[in-house]
């Protein structure tokens, strides 16, 4: 790579770089050419590297005066939001900050489905960003344990209860989870230990997600491969760095909305009552980001096929790149698969909205039929759709797209077909 | 453009569906004006303070407010007693203290740096003196119940005859905003029941919205600061927006100006 | 690529950094001070003490700020023998009327000035404290006469809020 032959301007530069080349690293990511038509969707992998390291940096604060034990941690959090210089200010932050990182992490991962991201050569980037997903699924379910509210308590037991349907070992799984025989004490040291490591966890894999990306580079709107660095292509600084800087600014306006005039309205008011293992809440609900995957856990009458039926949902993700078999990638070509595409938006809506109902009635109903066309857009639609779908023609180069069209196009259309043709 | 609507719908599906998700019953709450909503919303020290009295005078004989402490009450942002107003109510409490040097627990008068003190020694106590239910400490009850103030506000007017055809066991009564309908605290407020110390008239009305303000600051100490911190802060985050808007304008000028 | 307008494009670039940093030091502030003492140990600055059960001759120890604060009631030998030390025998230099304001009263931080350690009452030779760790020797108005100690033991803020109470802090 080109970029291997920076050298530092000044002597003391390049005496360090000789012995650990972060200025190399620096310039690299510097120049990297990004291509020049991204959209704003783009911009979310930075917004969601902006939320990691909030999350990390209120997080190691809230640490130093939390309390990890069954009887102290509700009360450490109201020493938190009563006494702590700024405690109510970095609480509230940390806990809409995981609001605000999923909100960014299901753009980011629905900019990816539309655009075909995840597809060749990008498949390892994509994985890399499932094991994240998953990752952050359950630093935020352990985080949510630790005020140790009602919420906190049932929540905590209703999942790891999950694992019991594991013929032969499961009880014994859940029992070594727990350390105990219910959701206690020992739980919830435990699940602070772990709640801390996982950012860091998260922290190793975005550096592995954004290395794989640095190899093919950027995926972009059109979805064509591209020359870089070329005529397509802007250096990544000052291009990229300010119009990230831009959405994570528009991001932080909202994220400031919810901090200082709505705090607890993505929350649930039964966490503010006190753990109590005797009296269970009429309605137990994980926090809205989680709620699609509980419709699907609800949806399936079998305790062990729901928790399959759960699992599956997300794992399904990690095979997408061989389940879509369409050869363009991004929808904007793609008519068909464009409108199914936002149907399973509307899918996923509906059943994160099922999954904040009681799972009986009308609302089960809906949730057992979206929990149904998931599965049929992941394993049947998509691999239908790239056989049978008529795409239209992809441009040549960026520059052509965002130009609309050049006297070159229709004769490198006809190039094109007669290429197939042969 | 039509990505932005699309992303519009997306966003309002998500904040209104999170707003109605948790309603047990759809039960329309009375409405009053609560002095501390909306974007400048401040608190009425006045009201405070006679929530405070309401709070001492009627509901700590059974309820706890023990992530409360004495010195709160005279702190910015809440109901602002005096100093001296702050430690004669204080002192006006027995705490227990100890062990002195014979290894004994002693009573003393409170102090600022105590926390509130409690009717009852833990959860079975108040629970044996109140029929079997435990009456919830409030240091938070108006975050813990998803109608919030409104819901106790209305909880505390809301004290009816039963419709006919519903049996009450002994010691319930009928409220037509709780949970449930069935409540076992009877109706803990009454016209004139206690003497406001400013002179105003203590109706049930007043008294309910009284203690309810006083209730929502103990749930949120720091309303105000974070409301003024917010106002302060999403105004620094506009002007930087602009600004910002205008630097990516005139950096990818650029990029346009060599096509 | 046209030189248009320099000093506009540079103000703008400027501006957007200036402001930027404003932002930066405000969020970066109440990291920093979350770590400073909370309202709760604040509350606890300062303690109250009564002292109207001890008699002459006699010293109560009570927790203040998390260390022993030292509270004697003096004889008048004691007294006496506090302010006639010559300045010059002092290693830490300290008239006695500065140290107890109320002759009678003596409140100092239990704490020995050379490594920490809390001093033994009515010891070593000069009828105040002994430090046991490394041998220091204290005098009827805790300053440090013999020993490692370089000061004498340290005088909180305190005052007589009543005739028996006093509020240290």
């Amino acid at each position: 790579m080109s970029d291997h032959d920076y050298t530092p301007t000044s002597k003391v530069g390049k005496w360090f770089n000789d012995r650990l080349p972060l200025l190399t690293l620096a310039n690299h990511l510097t120049d990297y050419p990004t291509p020049k038509n991204l959209n704003y969707w783009w911009t979310f992998g930075g917004i969601l590297t902006f939320c990691l390291i909030t999350q990390i940096v209120t997080g190691l604060t809230l640490a130093m005066h939390y309390i990890a034990h069954a009887d102290m941690a509700f009360e450490s959090v109201e020493h938190i939001m009563r006494d702590v210089n700024y405690g109510w200010l970095i609480r509230y932050i940390h806990a809409n900050g995981a609001s605000m990182f999923f909100l960014a992490v299901y753009i980011h991962i629905f900019r990816s489905l539309f655009y075909g991201s995840y597809k060749s050569p990008r498949e390892i980037i994509w994985i890399i960003g499932i094991i994240i997903y998953l990752l952050m699924m359950a630093a935020a379910f352990m985080g949510y344990v630790l005020p140790w509210g009602q919420m906190s308590f049932w929540g905590a037991t209703v999942i790891t209860n999950l694992f019991s349907a594991i013929p032969l070992v499961g009880e014994g799984i859940v029992t070594w989870l727990w350390g105990g025989y219910s959701v206690d004490n020992p739980t919830l040291t435990r699940f602070f230990t772990l709640h801390y490591l996982i950012p860091f966890l998260i922290l190793g894999l975005v550096v592995l997600h954004i290395w794989a990306l640095h190899v093919p580079g950027n995926n972009n709107p059109v979805g064509i491969d591209i020359k870089k660095p070329s005529k397509d292509t802007v250096p990544f600084h000052p291009y990229i760095v300010i119009k990230d800087g831009f959405a994570l600014l528009m991001f932080m306006i909202v994220f400031a909305f919810f901090v200082f005039y709505s705090p607890n309205i993505l929350g649930h008011a039964d966490n503010y009552i006190e753990a109590n293992p005797m009296v269970t809440p009429a309605h137990i609900v994980p926090e809205w980001y989680l709620l699609p995957f509980y419709a699907i856990l609800r949806s399936v009458p079998d305790k062990l096929l729901g928790v399959v039926a759960m699992l599956s949902a997300i794992l399904i993700l990690a095979v997408l790149p061989w389940l879509d078999t369409s050869k363009i990638r991004s929808a904007v070509f793609r008519p068909l698969y464009k409108q199914f595409y936002w149907i399973l938006v509307a899918d996923v809506l509906i059943l994160g909205y099922m999954g904040a109902m009681p799972a009986e009635g009308l609302y089960l109903l809906i949730a057992r039929v979206a929990t149904a066309y998931y599965f049929l857009h992941f394993l049947v639609i998509l691999p239908v759709l790239g056989f049978k779908e008529k795409t239209i023609p992809v441009p040549l180069s960026i520059t052509e797209s965002v130009m609309g069209g050049s006297p070159n196009l229709a004769t490198a259309r006809n190039k094109e077909s007669f290429e197939k043709s042969k | 453009m039509k990505n932005l609507i699309k992303l519009f719908y997306i966003l309002s599906f998500f904040f209104l569906s999170t707003a109605s998700s948790f309603s047990a019953e759809k039960v329309d709450y009375l409405k009053t004006d609560w002095s501390f909503k909306g974007l400048f919303g401040k608190f009425d020290r006045g009201s405070l303070q006679r929530g405070y009295q309401v709070y001492t005078e009627v509901c700590a004989s059974c309820h706890s407010m023990k992530y409360l402490s004495y010195r709160n009450l005279g702190e910015k942002g809440g109901p602002e007693f005096s100093e001296a107003e702050t430690k004669a109510i204080a002192s006006s409490f027995e705490v227990i203290d100890g062990p002195n040097a014979d290894g004994e627990m002693f009573t003393r008068p409170a102090k600022l740096s105590d926390k509130f003190v409690m009717p009852y020694e833990n959860v079975k106590a108040a629970q044996a003196a109140n029929g079997g239910a435990y009456p919830p400490d409030m240091s938070v009850l108006v975050k813990a119940r998803g109608g919030g103030v409104d819901y106790i506000y209305s909880l505390l007017q809301g004290y009816e005859e039963a419709p006919s055809g519903m049996t009450l066991d002994d010691g319930v009564h009928y409220n037509k905003y709780m949970y449930g309908n069935k409540i076992k605290m009877s109706a803990p407020l009454s016209d004139g029941l206690i003497e406001y110390g400013d002179g105003t008239e203590a109706t049930v009305e007043q008294m309910s919205k009284d203690v309810t303000t006083f209730l929502m600051w103990a749930a949120e100490p720091h309303l105000e600061a974070r409301h003024q911190m917010g106002f302060k802060a999403i105004i620094y985050l506009i002007i930087l927006t602009v600004l910002v808007y205008f630097s990516m304008k005139k950096i990818w000028s650029r990029v346009e100006s060599e096509v | 690529m046209s030189e248009k307008k320099p000093e506009r494009r540079d103000f703008l670039f400027t501006a957007s950094y200036a402001v930027g940093a404003v932002g930066v030091g405000a969020v970066v502030w109440p990291l920093i001070d979350q770590m400073n003492p909370d309202a709760s140990v604040k509350a606890l600055a300062s303690t109250e003490v009564d002292v109207s059960s001890v008699k002459p001759g006699n010293t109560i120890t009570v927790l203040w700020r998390g260390k022993p604060v030292f509270i004697r009631r003096r004889t008048q030998e004691e007294i006496t023998e506090a302010r006639s030390v010559k300045m010059e025998d002092l290693i830490h230099p300290e008239k006695d009327e500065d140290r107890a304001k109320n002759p009678e009263w003596l409140v100092m931080l239990g704490v020995c000035t050379h490594l920490g350690c809390v001093p033994l009452n009515d010891k070593g030779d000069y009828d105040g404290w002994f430090c046991p760790c490394h041998g220091s020797h204290y005098d009827t108005s805790g300053r440090i006469r013999k020993g490692p100690a370089p000061l004498n033991m340290e005088v909180p803020k305190y005052e007589f809020v009543n005739a028996n109470t006093i509020k240290i802090g």
